[in-house]
């Protein structure tokens, strides 16, 4: 862009530039600038156009969001455009952040669950496991962990997984204008709403998955209820494919569009499908394995081919393998013994005082811990109401531990100064991270495939801003 | 680490034998005693008398003791090879690492803040250590230490060998500079970003370190321990709220 050599007045221009809602035109070192607020967005396209006596020029700022449809919540993307060119893109992110790392530093080490299973609001036991393992680490009780609730964490984490990856390509198919797609997507996700919901009482947010195990067994009937889900979810799942894998529209947008290699994702730290889509098999439960993911078969779904629709393909065949690991986990479960293998850390002094129990007013405290505490034993009633106000204290440390969740390495770097409340936690969130490839991703493509790129990456901006 | 001379020694095994070596037990209980009383008593009431018999207790805040060789796992074998690849880049370990701590499972490389982009590229770049990729950046906030307020941590995962470490630079709050690791890992723009908002950390080098999270204009920065948690004002259109603890007086 070259600067003109006469610098005209801001008043020739033709139209107001008083009220702040009109176009006007400027002049500033870099040449004419429209400034645009309001609705007259034709004129501005034929002005750019068209141009005055220095020549058209039609790079142009655009601001993509904070409100926009296809940003997945509050993403704002600064794009420079040259036509329909990305020259160059910006993302801007900050406007769903909430102080969660802060208020967990105020908060005891179990609350802490509550707090953070809000950041990536789409995977939110994801959040809760990396939190409590690194907690588990802290204390040094990784051994301990009871084997049921490992499983069930597992269970938990595949079924939480596509779900996420329903919501990603549901999405995904509503931003690039198929709408069929994102009904279908939602369909099967409400299934896998629906066992969550069966299994901790919540759709979402469910603070399930505590500091030393879960927080209760499965409920009556949820192996059954899981094994018709395992028998009917890869018809579904085959018919979202059977709408998308060969459709001429869907790869004319998906193929060979916001491409990165594996030496792009190292570089900017991106991890999960991306960077599997690129070529490298890298997941966490293979290669460092957490909540006994070593016990379990299943592969690690990769393509080759680095672009849009690699990543689509991979959270396809990602969502096969958890069905295969949840189907493990509940033959595991059902040769258990429900209600009679601990779900928690049998210390007293870590674990959770009460059980849960159904009551006639709901899901609360059993009756039978009510009545020891409140009848038969002072010293339950003082350990009971120590351990639930105070919380307890843990060493003095840092560690880091890391989970593979839907959109990546999700890792958590808590540490604590011997209390009884952490002293910080920070989330390595995988959107925060791989947002920044989005520029790689974009620069030098069209603006279109801008919505593909960031649908591709999936982020959930309540993790990204925590 | 060398401790001062064990008192009780005569004057008649000097000269005869070198100095033995001072107990680490011994170094690391002193060690001990001199750091800050982190608290007093055990149930953290201060208003009434105590009852309990706690109240003469004082925990001393743990101390920053540097693990012995071996460090076990592929500690070791990391630390020897860094090691020779720092002295290759014409560096030492001694004036690189202050400190190496191997705690819960995890190995931490106390770096001095100048000699970590040397650090980090020796790390990235020599085969032998391969740490590829970078997670990011994480700040803690420490008032108590005195001249190493600012704690910058980051940690490094090689896909190559399948091994993480971390990284530890501080800085005093005085000087809150620590050099940018963006030209080494690019991903850490965002995250030292993010430091730099949340902490205050001034990452020299980052070609544009603004604020990430927070909207540009804010005063402070939240993170840090001296920073109270909701005493901002809100304010909305025009009337002010209050932060929480002023809400609401009974009187």
């Amino acid at each position: 862009m070259t600067a003109p050599a006469d610098h005209q007045p801001a008043q020739d221009s033709s139209a107001d530039a008083g009220d702040g809602y009109g176009a006007a035109a400027d002049y500033d070192a870099e040449g004419r600038v429209y400034n645009v607020a309001g609705g007259d967005w034709d004129e501005i396209v034929t002005a750019g156009a068209t141009g005055d006596e220095h020549g058209s020029d039609e790079r142009m700022v655009v601001n993509m969001g904070p409100q926009h449809p296809s940003t997945h919540g509050v993403l704002r993307l600064v794009l420079t455009l040259d036509g329909e060119t990305v020259s160059e893109l910006r993302p801007v992110i900050g406007y769903l952040h909430t102080g969660i790392e802060k208020n967990m530093e105020f908060r005891t080490w179990t609350q802490g669950v509550t707090f953070c299973t809000r950041m990536d609001y789409l995977a939110p036991l994801f959040n809760e496991t990396a939190y409590c393992l690194s907690v588990e680490k802290l204390l040094g009780i990784e051994a301990e962990i009871p084997e049921r609730a490992s499983i069930i964490r597992v269970l938990m984490m595949e079924l939480n997984r596509i779900s996420s990856h329903l919501t990603a390509i549901g999405t995904f198919g509503l931003e690039l204008g198929a709408t069929t797609i994102f009904i279908y997507g939602m369909r099967e996700r409400e299934k896998t709403l629906d066992l969550l919901e069966l299994i901790t009482g919540l759709r979402m947010n469910h603070a399930f998955i505590r500091p030393g195990g879960v927080s209760q067994d499965l409920p009556a009937g949820a192996i059954e209820r899981l094994r018709h889900y395992v028998q009917i979810m890869p018809g579904l799942l085959g018919e979202i494919r059977a709408l998308l894998d060969k459709a001429p529209v869907y790869l004319a947008r998906t193929r060979n569009v916001a491409y990165l290699d594996v030496t792009g994702c190292m570089a900017l730290g991106v991890t999960g499908p991306i960077l599997r889509a690129a070529g490298l098999p890298w997941d966490l439960r293979k290669s460092q394995p957490y909540c006994g993911y070593e016990t379990y078969e299943f592969d690690v779904a990769t393509q080759q081919s680095a672009d849009v629709y690699g990543r689509y393909l991979v959270r396809m065949d990602e969502m096969d393998q958890s069905l295969r690991i949840i189907e493990q986990c509940v033959d595991r479960l059902a040769s258990g013994r429900p209600g009679a293998d601990p779900v928690m850390i049998g210390d007293a002094k870590i674990g959770w005082p009460a059980k849960l129990a159904l009551g006639p007013d709901g899901m609360g405290n059993s009756p039978d811990h009510i009545a020891h505490i409140m009848s038969q034993s002072m010293e339950a009633l003082i350990h009971h109401f120590k351990l639930v106000t105070e919380g307890f204290r843990v060493p003095a440390g840092q560690v880091y531990t890391a989970v593979e969740s839907p959109r990546g390495e999700l890792g958590c770097h808590a540490v604590s100064d011997g209390g009884t409340r952490p002293y910080r936690v920070h989330f390595r969130d995988p959107s925060f991270t791989n947002l920044q490839a989005v520029s790689a991703m974009s620069e030098g493509g069209l603006i279109a495939d801008v919505i593909a790129a960031v649908a591709s990456i999936d982020p959930v901006m309540g993790g990204v801003d925590r | 680490m060398s401790g001062p001379a064990q008192p009780g020694q005569g004057d008649s095994e000097q000269g005869n034998k070198p100095a033995p070596a001072p107990d680490p037990a011994a170094v690391a209980g002193r060690e001990r005693l001199a750091e800050q009383v982190a608290r007093t008593g055990m149930f953290g009431a201060s208003s009434s008398g105590d009852t309990s018999g706690y109240g003469g207790l004082q925990v001393r805040r743990p101390p920053r003791l540097a693990s012995p060789r071996p460090y076990g796992s592929y500690f070791d074998e990391v630390t020897d090879r860094l090691e020779a690849s720092l002295a290759a880049a014409g560096t030492s370990l001694g004036a690189a690492v202050e400190q190496v701590i191997v705690a819960s499972g995890d190995l931490t490389y106390f770096v001095r803040r100048e000699q970590l982009p040397v650090v980090a590229s020796r790390l990235r770049d020599d085969p032998s250590l391969a740490f590829e990729m970078c997670l990011g950046v994480s700040g803690v906030h420490y008032p108590a230490e005195a001249g190493a307020e600012l704690h910058a941590v980051y940690h490094l995962l090689s896909i190559t060998h399948n091994r993480r470490l971390r990284l530890e630079v501080t800085a005093p709050d005085a000087d809150p500079h620590v050099p940018s690791l963006v030209a080494v890992y690019p991903t850490c723009d965002f995250h030292e970003r993010e430091t730099w908002d949340f902490f205050g950390l001034i990452f020299d080098g980052h070609p544009a370190l603004t604020r990430i999270e927070m909207p540009d204009d804010w005063r402070g920065h939240p993170q840090r321990k001296d920073y109270p948690l909701g005493g901002i004002p809100v304010e909305y259109r025009g009337a002010t709220i209050p932060p929480p603890d002023e809400r609401r007086a009974y009187e």
